[in-house]
């Protein structure tokens, strides 16, 4: 097995800084705005973008959620290892608000596909966004692309993007594995 | 996240303290589901579950219709008074013909011990006990457990009486396997008739003085006398029993301790507690009622996701 780096730390924070602004541009002060980080991996991203905005760009009033999708994958029964769930903490609705849907790596579409259903339960969202920091290309089994994305990889299917966060890792570093 | 180690859930006799925990985190999170605005996930929209009630039971079946319902599988209800089970038909044949319609799961209360267990070996749909007579009631013992932990934090090492009629109880016999299998002590509690001769084989203490018992305790499960399994007398009059094993408000108070009080319903009021214990602040039996959907939702979840298309 070998890994190559793909992000460094600093090239990391450049990045979440690049895509907070942008976030921005488009949501103003985010009164009107919910930030979603899907579970399990998500929430990192998540939590990063939300701090940077707070700390950095005074976004006093931001709603963050963490939403798991266990429930709502296709491939309940399908796999070999049992679907594990983890919390979902979403204490707002989300009608008529823009949502907007924050994933580490987007690979199939398939996990976002399910946290568009996952989502209805907290109310009919007025828009749904998708940030996410890599965005693995030719490999999507669904029509679904990012609004704001980080890093456009091109992986092929037997290699995996790892991201590590220092909060759980700690180190903040993207690798691409081959086995 | 493991799987179970069974792939029908019998009894509490059959699964391991793992086993416990897991339906435990599952329904944790299934609790949050059900508390959502909207309460339904997708997960078994493949799955079709048959509920065969061959023994009468309102929350029972609604609490698993709903966890069934709340996962998205189809359900199918069967009751045996409306049945061909009236015409002759074997349990075998019943259950077959109801599998032929391609049913993937089978939820049954029967009023015979061990219904569950030989169904188990003839058929091959996952089964979940929901009764079988004075022998097992899983699910109850799981949503006990997971409503002490709940309101106490933990199981392990707390200490759980179990007052009434333990004879004819399959409430009683599958929380004993549970709470013992987590660490609490158990206490068993009620006129000596209505307790099994060698009951203490199975590590819990016996008393017959409710006030100790209740001193002893810091959770009391209070369970309901069964006249309908009662062919002959076991005690002298309701007023009777009452008087010795019945909770009400001022013994409650005349505690050391404030103590959690529960009952797997349906209640007799008055007779086993009094309508102020019921309803007081230290009751959890409303409690129950909702974790038994959840308890349900991850039973059947998690037997669902053994089941291979």
């Amino acid at each position: 097995m070998s890994q190559k780096v793909l992000l460094n730390a600093s090239e990391i924070t450049i990045i979440l800084h690049r895509l907070a602004c942008q976030l921005i541009e488009n949501h103003n002060d985010f009164s009107n705005t919910v930030l979603i980080g899907l579970q399990p991996r998500g929430k990192f991203l998540a939590n990063r973008i939300a701090s940077i905005l707070k700390e950095d760009y005074q976004i006093s009033d931001l709603k963050l959620g963490h939403l798991d999708i266990t429930f709502f994958r296709d491939d309940f029964r399908r796999t070999s290892k049992p679907l594990e769930a983890n919390k979902t903490q979403i204490d707002f609705l989300v009608e008529d608000k823009k949502v907007v849907f924050i994933d580490d790596v987007l690979y199939t579409g398939r996990s976002i596909n399910a946290a568009l259903t996952a989502i209805q339960s907290f109310g009919r969202p007025k828009e749904v966004e998708l940030l996410t920091l890599i965005d693995r290309r030719f490999s999507r089994h669904l029509p679904i692309q990012p609004n704001y994305r980080g890093r456009q990889v091109d992986a092929i299917t037997g290699e995996k993007v790892k991201v590590n966060w220092i909060e759980n890792e700690n180190e903040d570093a993207v690798y691409l594995v081959k086995n | 996240m493991n799987e179970l180690s069974v792939n029908h859930l019998l009894g509490i006799k059959y699964i391991t303290k793992s086993d416990i925990d897991l339906i435990f985190e599952t329904a944790d999170h299934f609790k949050e589901v059900i508390n959502r605005p909207i309460k339904k996930v997708p997960s078994l929209r493949d799955v079709t579950i048959a509920n065969l009630f061959f023994e009468n039971s309102t929350r029972t079946k609604l609490s698993f219709e709903l966890a069934e319902k709340r996962l998205s599988a189809d359900v199918i209800n069967f009751s045996a008074a409306q049945s061909s089970v009236k015409k002759g038909e074997t349990l075998i044949d019943t259950v077959n013909n109801i599998l032929s319609m391609k049913v993937d799961m089978v939820v049954m209360r029967h009023p015979n011990p061990g219904a569950g267990v030989f169904l188990s070996k003839h058929i091959k749909a996952a089964i979940v006990n929901a009764g079988d007579g004075a022998h097992e009631h899983p699910t109850q013992a799981l949503l006990d457990s997971f409503s002490i932990r709940e309101r106490l934090g933990e199981v392990a090492g707390k200490n759980v009486v179990i007052v009434g009629d333990i004879l004819h109880s399959r409430v009683a016999l599958s929380n004993i396997y549970a709470l013992k299998l987590q660490g609490a002590n158990v206490m068993v509690c009620g006129p000596n008739t209505l307790i099994p001769q060698h009951i203490h084989k199975l590590g819990v203490k016996v008393e017959h003085d409710l006030r100790k018992a209740l001193n002893w305790c810091d959770v009391a499960n209070m369970l309901r006398v069964q006249n309908e399994r009662m062919a002959i007398s076991y005690f002298p009059s309701t007023r009777e029993y009452t008087q010795q094993y019945g909770v009400n408000k001022n013994l409650l108070d005349s505690l050391d301790k404030e103590i959690v009080i529960m009952h797997p319903g349906p209640i007799n009021r008055g007779v086993e507690i009094t309508s102020d214990v019921a309803d007081s602040g230290q009751s959890i039996i409303l409690d129950q009622v909702q974790n038994g959907v959840a308890v349900r939702m991850a039973v059947i979840y998690l037997l669902a996701s053994k089941i291979k298309n």
